[in-house]
């Protein structure tokens, strides 16, 4: 009983998040979500009109769709390590309800 | 009855594509300071500030997998999870987007220094793969993110454990926390690097935090969400772990 209350803890965090990520979409119109770093960068401009970077990035994408290519890389190395993981501590938690039977 | 226990790894990763269709059509900025927006002097500082700190987490790094080379994994995981966090581009009430850090989660594992490394890594990797932060400011990204984040992280952690002892609240605030601190250090650090002419430190300050932190408050409570999920998992299978590490007490 006690791990099915678990699972349902997981579902509400899951769709904690989910919600949180939606919400914005739905309250706030006419929004481009752009970074907040970009907005940073704009201020740094009002703050010092003058100022110029000083270095160039080392690479230079050739646009938003490589962009997101790399960041859903990015994104899927890291969850597929998380379930290999996961995964494999949950079976060595199989095998060892198992072997003591 | 374990059938239940089919946890959703599966759906947690088409959650994390869902989120990032939605998050990536954001436009070409960096994530936390950007290449060359730091002036020399400063981006030397940081970089100053970061490098003992760096030292540190070899060292316990080194430390944790010679007298527990059975932990590699769950710091893999623990790297791992900053990876994935620190990709996600969520949408937040302020109109404009950030990111998760992911980097609490290793705190209260390893330790705070065991993420100054792991942190770093996956700010090298965005700086040069994706051309977000920079190689530049890079000392100053990781100092707010890799090693002010985690630091703050591990204190909430204790801090609550021992004033009310529940371990679930403690890693959400650590998490939730350190996101928040994160970005009010990068406001910080833009502050000190662009004082306003009229009002100085204190109205950069003001200026830059009003950015981040706001936009940040919807996607810390999400960091600490996720951290609590990972969190469950590990309890319910890596529980030898946690023991080892004894964030769970022997027989309880």
């Amino acid at each position: 009983m006690q791990q099915k209350q678990k699972a349902w803890d997981n579902w509400l965090l899951i769709l904690g998040v989910v919600f949180l990520a939606a919400m914005p979409l739905i309250l706030v119109k006419n929004s481009e979500f752009g970074g907040a770093d970009g907005q940073a960068e704009e201020a740094i401009q009002e703050v010092q009109p003058d100022y110029k970077p000083w270095f160039e990035p080392v690479v230079e994408l050739p646009g938003g769709e490589v962009e997101s290519l790399l960041f859903a890389v990015q994104a899927a190395a890291g969850a597929g390590v998380i379930g290999y993981v996961i995964g494999l501590y949950r079976g060595r938690g199989f095998r060892e309800v198992k072997s003591k039977k | 009855m374990k059938r239940h226990l089919l946890k959703p790894s599966g759906l947690f990763l088409a959650g994390l594509i869902l989120f990032l269709s939605i998050g990536a059509p954001a436009p070409a900025y960096g994530m936390h300071i950007m290449e060359g927006f730091l002036p020399a002097p400063w981006a030397i500082f940081w970089w100053l500030v970061f490098i003992p700190f760096f030292a540190l987490g070899l060292r316990s790094l080194h430390r944790i997998t010679k007298e527990n080379p059975e932990l590699k994994l769950l710091l893999a995981l623990a790297g791992a999870f900053a990876f994935v966090l620190s990709a996600l581009k969520m949408p937040s009430v302020t109109g404009s987007s950030s990111h998760p850090t992911g980097t609490g989660l290793g705190a209260i594992l390893f330790g705070p220094m065991a993420m100054s490394v792991l942190g770093s890594l996956v700010l090298l990797f965005q700086a040069l793969l994706l051309a977000h932060g920079g190689l530049t400011t890079l000392g100053a990204n990781a100092v707010s993110m890799a090693v002010v984040g985690p630091l703050v992280a591990y204190a909430v952690y204790q801090l609550v454990m021992k004033v009310a002892g529940k371990q679930k609240v403690a890693i959400f605030l650590a998490a939730a926390v350190a996101n928040l601190t994160t970005y009010l250090v990068t406001s910080l650090q833009l502050a000190l690097a662009f004082p306003s002419a009229t009002g100085g430190f204190v109205a950069s300050f003001v200026k830059f935090a009003g950015i981040f932190a706001l936009t940040q408050v919807p996607l810390a409570i999400s960091e600490g969400l996720l951290t609590v999920l990972v969190w469950n998992w590990l309890a319910s299978y890596g529980r030898q772990e946690l023991e080892q590490l004894k964030l769970i007490k022997r027989g309880a």
